[in-house]
């Protein structure tokens, strides 16, 4: 549960729900946003985020993101099972 | 993906670990104490102890939230569970961790209406969909996962949903850091600070590990170069006589960390006076409880709960094991008794567990040649 995922921004939040779509591993799902409410710099589509249970934590870059994904592929069975849930979650699925 | 290889590369690790060997005093003995579990795993996952010379043991931490949980705590938990208005949800790792009698699997096959979740969103979501039942959300966690549950909980007070509340057990990383530094059974030369943590806290509390008790910290990345280097940060600054906290991280964790996101536990959250932690015992201000603010979501404070403490079984050393005194496979039903399947003691359940992680990709080269005495039959590897 401690793995964070990377997710690529495809859509903003377009309301006060703070959920905007990202796509995982070619998934698209509704994350939460609201944690970078105090960006400085605004959040954008094509920006990469490190998700963790359903919130955005962190804005990463290209780089960190695809070294993440990488590394979670190669853990195996741990990441398959943080992937399998967070396509599973139903907040991603149809929002709020 | 030039980036990953990079981090990848068999030759840099090597190069990292000459260095790392380079600075090492002879003669002298370096124990370093990864926090996090997510470390662990990476260190056993790519064998990284191969790189680092003998003198240099890394010894696990306390940093995996399931690992941590006590037994009565998850007794609590079920009993909640057992209440028949209730449905209980909770992140796939919690529902094999052991109570006194059972754990979230058992109580689910007795009939207890439990639910896993993969975000505490969906906790909520349920909540809406069955108006007619007590929604729980069994909060777990360290200051990387708190702020999602404040947040959940700031989400129900505005729709001012009366169904939905969470048992709180969200723990704080550095207090169980002191009482390790605290133990005389322990003498340890340095952390390799926990990187997803340090997302939200930043480097900043670190600080007076450093400046106060000597110990140099480096929050670290996940990759295994990014372990290596942490170290060899860690050596440098042995080696120069300096005591500091670095960011090894920085392209993650900003040196201040998430503000928005402590201000949203703050307002939802405050401090416990004292929390028991396995294997620890109980620390002073080391969990978080809701504010009299948010008692309507506070499942504590909503239902009756039977707060029994309760020892954990004979045979489980994951006491030892979490504070760094015991090598996972040094446990007497490590890999016998006490499997990921079949798990006895928390650090079994969770892939971030030390003992399920040992027992996923276990190593035994190092071990042997640092004379073990009890060593089980070898390990199924890459399971
Ligand atoms: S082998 Fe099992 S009982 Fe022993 S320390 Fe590890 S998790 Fe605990």
């Amino acid at each position: 549960m401690c793995l964070g995922i990377p997710g690529e921004l495809v859509e903003l939040a377009d309301d006060d729900t703070d959920l905007a779509t990202v796509s995982v591993a070619g998934v698209r799902r509704k994350v939460n946003v609201g944690l970078l409410a105090d960006n400085e710099e605004k959040l954008a589509v094509g920006d990469w985020i490190l998700i963790h249970v359903g919130f955005a934590l962190a804005k990463i870059d290209e780089a960190e993101a695809a070294a993440a994904l990488e590394m979670l592929h190669s853990m195996g069975p741990a990441y398959d099972q943080e992937l399998e849930e967070f396509v599973a979650s139903s907040t991603g699925r149809e929002g709020l | 993906m030039k980036y990953v290889d990079e981090f990848r590369d068999g030759d840099t690790a090597r190069a990292i670990g000459t260095r790392i060997a380079a600075l090492a005093e002879p003669g002298r003995r370096y124990a370093f104490m990864e926090v996090c579990g997510g470390h662990t795993h990476t260190i056993y996952k790519h064998g990284l102890e191969d790189h680092l010379p003998e003198s240099i043991r890394l010894v696990h931490g306390p940093g995996c939230p399931v690992c941590v949980l006590p037994m009565g705590r998850v007794d609590d938990a079920i009993a909640i569970a057992r209440d028949p208005d209730v449905i209980m949800t909770a992140f796939g790792d919690m529902m094999r961790v052991p109570g006194s009698d059972g754990s979230f699997f058992d109580a689910k096959a007795e009939g207890a209406d439990i639910r896993m979740v993969y975000s505490p969103l969906d906790a909520l979501k349920i909540a809406r969909a069955n108006p007619e039942r007590r929604v729980v959300f069994m909060a777990i966690g360290f200051e990387t996962t708190t702020p999602s549950t404040a947040m959940t909980i700031l989400r129900a007070a505005r729709e001012g949903l009366e169904n939905f509340s969470v048992f709180c057990n969200h723990v704080v990383v550095i207090p169980p850091m002191t009482a390790i530094l605290d133990s005389p059974d322990l003498r340890l030369d340095g952390f390799i600070g926990p990187g997803h943590v340090s997302t939200i806290i930043g480097c900043e509390p670190y600080r007076f590990i450093a400046a106060e008790r000597g110990k140099p910290l480096v929050v670290a990345g996940f990759e295994p170069l990014d372990i290596l280097q942490s170290i060899h940060q860690l050596m440098v600054q042995l080696a120069e006589g300096r005591c500091e906290v670095e960011n090894q991280y920085g392209r993650v964790v900003p040196w201040d960390g998430n503000r928005r996101a402590l201000e949203v536990v703050d307002e939802v959250m405050e401090l416990r006076d004292t929390f028991e932690w396995r294997g620890l015992g109980w620390i002073p201000e080391s969990a978080l409880q809701l504010r009299e603010a948010y008692a309507a979501f506070d499942a504590e404070r909503l239902f009756t709960i039977p707060g029994r403490r309760v020892a954990d079984p004979k045979a489980c050393q994951c006491g030892d094991v979490l504070q760094g005194a015991l090598e996972p496979w040094e446990c007497g039903v490590f890999g016998t008794a006490c499997t990921p399947e079949t798990p006895i003691g928390t650090c079994m359940v969770s892939s971030e567990g030390a003992c399920a992680a040992y027992y996923n990709y276990g190593r035994f080269s190092r071990s042997r040649t640092r004379g073990a005495t009890s060593l089980p039959d070898p390990v199924v590897v890459g399971r």
